[in-house]
């Protein structure tokens, strides 16, 4: 370069530093500069604020719906049970033999209502308590015969729930929340004493034992979501047991075979836009071809394995099963797409150079690389329909069954159906019921996600 | 070897037929071979003959399209969506891209070792043993494994890890890991597509020890982007370049000595004396 050239050039850089601010005002741009960062680290910390603070107000409403104190009215008290039969007033209930029970049914039931239970199932293998010998023969011989007939007698845990039914029949009259409960209890005391005189004021926490292990019932009090829990189980049985191999099937075709052609990315781009649609089409799209038209498939009756009478329709554990797979369907593909994706070419490449098919390098190298990633996808969209709602609605979840459950072909209700159930309904009780059926299926869900994590992560140390 | 140490050089790009009344045998032979990348032409007019057990250094700039070339011969290239051969490659004869070829017979035979070390995410002794298992091998696994881990003179550094991951080894040993599993199916070729240019200079030289080797027992073809590396490991050389029109031709193949010390193309001698590339 000649001397002068390299002073032009020296001289248009200077010209061009020369644009750049200087002394103060450099200084006072510098200042704007990361105040402004300042303000977006607040508002990004704000955003995050508003989330925790939404999510710990839903946790709080649970919980305080789930907790409180109840004042119940029994219609005849327990200890007044307890003492009619000459126990020492400290023994419980709950722990009384089978024929002391039955002894307090026959002195508090009415013939007729005994007998209706008695031929519901009967209270003992070698004897019959309400109903006499001949006409109970006569009735099981006849063509009328009754499941007591055949059933095995009731344990003792089913005859105590008949005695609080129909003897006790403890009533919930006024129900608070944990904080009312806790920190204004003296009023709360005050009021029972005046207002309900002979009821009992007790601390009751809605999710317990015989709350997760009885069934529906009318009586928000006895009350509880076996049915709902093991219909969850079942539809949720079905959904993996669909979506899952179907999705990561489809996801394997779709990333190692498929042709980049425009069929292929039609498919590609609509699986996308599948995960987008409303539940509650899938719901509709679930009604028209698993509970219409498929109805012989999904009743069993073409298995001849539907419910008795064919109750349930097309409306079973099956169709809301594959309804709910249909619905997760496109997650599911769709992260196994992403996960199959990731696993690096060089593994494929390193396969196929040594003489493996390509079917040979998938399943050995692909499939197990991407497995994880396909796994937390699974668990994802697995946790999502566990909590859908709308679709089953339309399939036709049952809102009142009492039976659980007994094969694919049966009518259903789920964790989500019931608390969307008993929400809607007018009296305070249930909508502590409904919080402890939430708090039940929130733990369900951790449960399940936990398994699910935990098995991936085993899979993931073997190499 | 004898045989071949003894033959005249000639220049075997631009003859068909070598006239020489004992020619060395051929491993692969590459007859007017073209690529193409959809549209675009990648390599052209490919005449090459690799012989049997020497090594074939194939050099040139960035882009002439050598790596192109090495995939050719195994087949590679069909992974690569729009690929498509021109041209025959002939391997004991047979043209590999002619009607009822399976790629997965012809990789079989002709191995293959990749620029960046890529051991699978499983033990070594699996590593080893997996491209038996699936090509149907039947006798004695461990023998095979440990076979081909003295082969690729791996075997004293991992005898007592044979559990462990591939992963746990250095990337010389990862890369050495990569050459006894391509050579524990027993292939006729092994092409290696800049085996060295991820490993640092001492890997470097072992490796290319270990190419001396394992000459004596398969087809050695090997892409280089290091002259040096050419000079010293290889028997033959093969020298690409690009055109106008931006696909990759061979200039000119001969006996590395005479490539590098009296090149018949001015080229070449550019290439070789560092003037471009």
């Amino acid at each position: 370069m000649s001397p002068v050239a390299e002073a032009e050039a020296r001289a248009a850089s200077t010209v061009v530093s020369q644009q750049f601010p200087q002394g103060e005002a450099a200084v006072k741009l510098d200042r704007k500069r990361s105040r402004r960062g300042v303000l977006f680290r607040l508002l990004f910390l704000a955003s995050l604020v508003v989330a925790v603070l939404s999510l710990l107000t839903l946790l709080y409403t649970v919980v305080n719906q789930s907790f409180g104190l109840t004042a119940l009215e029994s219609t005849i008290p327990p200890e007044e049970l307890i003492a009619g039969l000459g126990l020492p007033p400290e023994t419980a209930l709950a722990d009384l033999e089978a024929d002391s029970l039955v002894s307090i049914l026959l002195e508090h039931v009415s013939r007729n209502a005994g007998r209706r239970l008695e031929r519901d199932q009967r209270f003992f293998e070698d004897r019959l308590v309400f109903e006499p010998q001949d006409s109970w023969d006569a009735l099981c011989a006849g063509p009328d015969a009754t499941p007591g007939c055949t059933l095995p007698a009731r344990d003792q845990a089913s005859i105590y729930q008949l005695v609080l039914e129909r003897v006790v029949e403890p009533n919930v009259v006024a129900t608070w929340s944990f904080t009312e409960s806790m920190f204004d209890r003296a009023s709360i005391e005050a009021e029972v004493a005046a207002d309900f005189p002979n009821a009992e004021l007790e601390f009751r926490s809605w999710v317990s034992a015989s709350f997760v292990r009885s069934p529906q019932n009318p009586e928000p009090e006895l009350a509880g979501i076996r049915t709902a829990i093991f219909g969850s189980l079942w539809v949720l049985g079905f959904t993996i047991l669909f979506a899952f191999p179907v999705g990561v099937a489809a996801a394997v075709f779709l990333e190692e075979y498929a042709t980049d052609n425009r069929i292929n990315r039609l498919i590609r781009t609509n699986i996308n836009n599948l995960a987008g649609v409303p539940s509650i089409i899938y719901g509709m799209l679930g009604l028209a071809i698993f509970v219409r038209v498929l109805e012989s498939l999904t009743s069993g009756s073409a298995f001849g394995a539907g419910e008795a009478g064919g109750v349930a329709n097309g409306r079973t554990i099956v169709s809301a099963g594959l309804t709910l797979g249909l619905l997760v369907l496109p997650v599911v593909i769709i992260s196994s797409q992403e996960a199959i994706r990731a696993v690096p070419q060089s593994l494929r490449r390193a396969g196929l150079a040594l003489g493996a098919t390509k079917w040979q390098t998938i399943r050995t190298h692909v499939i197990p690389n991407a497995a994880p990633g396909i796994l937390t996808g699974t668990i994802l969209a697995m946790a999502r329909a566990f909590g859908e709602t709308a679709p089953l609605v339309v399939v036709g979840a049952s809102t009142f069954i009492t039976v659980d459950p007994t094969g694919p072909f049966s009518k259903f209700t789920t964790l989500p159906i019931q608390i969307y159930q008993w929400t809607s309904r007018p009296q305070p009780e249930f909508q502590h019921i409904a919080a402890a059926a939430i708090v039940v299926l929130l733990v369900l869900l951790l449960a399940l996600n936990a398994t699910a994590i935990i098995l991936r992560n085993r899979f993931q140390r073997s190499y | 070897m004898e045989l071949v140490e003894n033959v005249p050089m000639v220049d075997i790009a631009t003859v068909q037929s070598p006239p020489v009344s004992t020619p060395p045998p051929i491993a692969v032979e590459a007859r007017g071979m073209g690529v193409y990348y959809k549209a675009f032409r990648a390599v052209k007019d490919i005449n090459l003959d690799c012989v049997t057990n020497k090594i074939t250094a194939l050099i040139g700039p960035s882009g002439c399209g050598k790596s192109t070339v090495l995939r050719a011969f195994n087949r590679m290239n069909d992974l690569i969506p729009g690929a498509r051969v021109e041209g025959e490659v002939r391997f004991d004869g047979v043209d590999i891209y002619g009607p009822g070829i399976d790629p997965v017979e012809v990789r079989r035979k002709v191995g293959m070792v990749f620029q960046k070390p890529n051991p699978f995410p499983k033990s070594i002794y699996d590593n080893v043993a997996w491209g038996a298992k699936v090509n149907g091998f039947k006798g004695k696994m461990d023998d095979l494994v440990e076979g081909a881990l003295r082969q690729a003179a791996l075997w004293d550094e991992v005898k007592g890890k044979l559990r462990e991951s591939g992963y746990s080894l250095s990337g010389g040993q990862q890369q050495r890991l990569c050459i006894a599993r391509a050579i524990a199916v027993k292939p006729e070729i092994v092409l290696m597509d800049e085996p060295t240019s991820a490993l640092d200079p001492v890997a470097t030289l072992r490796i290319e020890e270990l190419i001396q080797e394992l000459k004596s027992r398969y087809t050695i073809i090997i892409v280089t982007h290091n002259m040096q590396q050419a000079a010293r490991a290889s028997d033959f050389t093969a020298f690409f370049n690009m055109d106008e029109d931006r696909a990759g031709y061979l200039v000119e193949y001969g006996r590395t000595e005479d490539i590098f010390t009296k090149p018949r193309q001015q080229m070449t001698e550019d290439y070789i004396t560092g003037r471009f590339g």
